[in-house]
């Protein structure tokens, strides 16, 4: 038997505890009907503050988030750290911009972002490219959480993708049957093993490697060591503007994916959300101790699993540093929660992918008069669709093609920044300059990405997100996050063609919203949870 | 018709503190003074999280609609 034999009995009981929540979950807060994109969908659209707090922290922090940000920290160093600023601006930010959102969906029903940008700019195509966009940035989103239980697997030494192909289908069949409501059950566990777990090995590691002042230490002396000028555990001169352009330009995006929104638009009201931008940031203090595994890795000179291709997996090195530091059955435990926690967010992105195409795509185009139960049957399929798609990524390509798609993804969601967020506040825009500025800033996105060199893996394009602002000429190794710039560019473009084509009459489209559906809350006459109708 | 149905508040322009600061490296980029073995970089952006946390409870609390009420 494998040394491993321990931590994978307690792994599987776990695994198998939480797969029958995901079952029972159909029965929980049962409603009378759960065939409809509300319910299926939704949850009902009623959860409260706890609950949400659950599902939208155990959405948004996930598994690959446990296992990359440590990783970029431990190859790195401070840069990797950006992930804590990222989600600390990011609530204030969103304050007031998610209750609106939630106003405006609950009034006119809207189920996605392009169920937004379909009524307020009267034009089908613009939320087409969204709903497209959404769908594009989530998918390798959903492949990177099997990056995460890939990276747990391997450091037990299993190999081979059956584990994985298991794993998925039970997610993919208990997501089919509960819909939202297994996620939202399932969170509860993930986020308190999750708890459990990290406070365990912020006081108990550090007890081990004489600390936290020595691994600080031991981090600083392998960094001044490397040929790397960039790596550090503070920042130089060179990639702090990337550093909080990163930041900021991930705090925009975050709230624009598709499936950050679906927890959002579950809560009951606008008092839910906003307790929850004051309650969430208890995650980022967990995250940013997450990423200090990294360095706690450098000082307990932890190695990453070798992968088949022979070279060093630097995913692998959270679960290798368990492996090293834990007593079996809690090592067990830990991987349970990077497992489990990459359940919640995959299951989550896929009923919120699956509702993107069902509400605008075929809605839109193929069943104009869909009732509410084809809409969730089609949502259930297309759920299915979307998880087998995402096995198939990780089968059929090379991991780190996903990292790659995901790094592009954060990229091109950001363009539906102007359509989506600044639309929540303003109808200025002419419909045809939001198209073209979200073709201009997604060509300029993906020339800048396709100039990025990773002199580490040795490839010449799509190596990082970090533009060089050299290329422009000027004479500095500053670098600058590419959405951020991309985003520039859509905003520059937006605004010319919104004159343009005002100039030159073109007809622009109707809104369907007015402004007091912006403010609408619970108990209003206005708000009817249960209306799928809206105004198209 | 006065505003009773908006967001709009003066409170709400405090949200830009926890924006703004963290986003400003000079603040903490640095590794002295430590704080329990902690450099000052990784501290001090731990530390932010309460700013972000102190500011939405305060605004939440200053602008809920029952408030306004009498």
């Amino acid at each position: 038997m494998s040394a491993h034999t321990t931590e994978l009995v307690v792994f599987t009981l776990l695994f198998l505890l939480v797969s029958g929540m995901g079952f029972v979950a159909a029965r929980w807060r049962r409603p009378d009907n759960i065939e409809s994109l509300n319910e299926w969908g939704l949850g009902g659209r009623n959860f409260g503050t706890w609950i949400t707090w659950f599902l939208v922290g155990g959405d948004l922090y996930t598994a690959y988030t446990f296992v990359a940000v440590p990783a970029l920290m431990f190859s790195a160093g401070a840069l990797g750290f950006y992930a804590l600023p990222y989600t600390v601006i990011i609530y204030p930010l969103v304050f007031l911009v998610l209750a609106r959102m939630w106003s405006v969906s609950h009034v006119h029903g809207f189920v996605t972002p392009a169920d937004f940008v379909r009524a307020r700019f009267g034009s089908p195509t613009l939320a087409l490219l969204i709903a497209i966009t959404g769908l594009v940035a989530t998918m390798p989103y959903i492949a990177l959480q099997l990056v995460g239980i890939e990276a747990v697997l391997k450091t037990m030494g299993i190999t081979g993708h059956l584990p994985i192909i298991i794993a998925f289908a039970i997610l993919a069949a208990y997501t089919y049957q509960s819909g939202l409501r297994a996620p939202a059950l399932i969170a509860f566990v993930k986020d308190t093993l999750i708890y459990v777990v990290i406070l365990a090995a912020v006081i108990y590691i550090p007890a081990k490697l004489g600390g936290w002042g020595s691994i600080f230490d031991a981090a600083q002396a392998k960094f001044a060591a490397s040929p790397n000028p960039a790596d550090g555990i503070t920042l130089n001169a060179s990639n702090q503007l990337q550093y909080i352009t990163l930041a900021f330009g991930s705090a925009l995006a975050l709230f624009l994916y598709p499936h950050s929104l679906t927890g959002v638009l579950a809560s009951k009201n606008r008092g839910v959300i906003k307790r929850n931008m004051s309650a969430l940031p208890a995650y980022s203090f967990l995250l940013g101790l997450i990423a200090l595994l990294g360095f706690m890795a450098i000082a307990a000179g932890t190695k990453p699993v070798v992968g088949a291709n022979g070279k060093a997996d630097t995913n692998t090195i959270v679960p290798a540093l368990f492996d090293q530091m834990f007593p079996d059955w809690f090592a067990g435990v830990a991987y349970a929660a990077i497992g489990i926690g990459a359940l919640v967010p995959a299951a989550i992105m896929s009923i919120a992918a699956a509702n993107l195409f069902t509400r605008n795509i075929y809605r839109e185009y193929l069943n104009k008069n869909a009732t509410d139960a084809q809409e969730a049957k089609v949502s259930k399929l297309v759920s299915l669709v979307v998880k087998v798609g995402a096995v198939l990524c990780i089968l059929m390509l090379d991991p780190q093609f996903s990292i790659d798609l995901q790094l592009i993804g954060g990229v091109i969601i950001l363009q539906t920044l102007p359509s989506v967020a600044l639309g929540l506040y303003t109808r200025w825009f002419h419909k045809g300059g939001l198209i073209a500025g979200w073709a201009f800033g997604l060509g300029a996105g993906m020339w800048m990405l396709y100039l990025i060199p990773n002199p580490a893996s040795g490839k010449a394009h799509f190596g990082g997100s970090a533009f060089s602002l050299g290329n422009f000429g000027f004479d500095t190794k500053m670098t600058i996050y590419a959405g951020f710039l991309a985003l520039a560019v859509n905003l520059i473009v937006a605004v010319l063609g919104t004159y343009l084509f005002r100039a030159l009459k073109v007809a622009d489209g109707k809104d369907a919203t007015s402004r007091d559906d912006y403010f609408a809350d619970e108990g209003d006459p206005k708000v009817k949870p249960m209306d799928l109708t809206g105004t198209h | 018709m006065p505003d009773e149905k908006s967001d709009r508040s003066p409170w709400n322009w405090l949200l830009l503190v926890p924006i703004v600061i963290p986003l400003l490296p000079f603040l903490f980029n640095a590794d002295e003074p430590r704080l329990f073995g902690f450099p000052l970089f990784y501290w001090l952006q731990m530390a932010f999280i309460l700013l972000g946390v102190g500011t939405t409870t305060l605004v939440y609390q200053m602008t809920k609609r029952g408030r306004r009420r009498p």
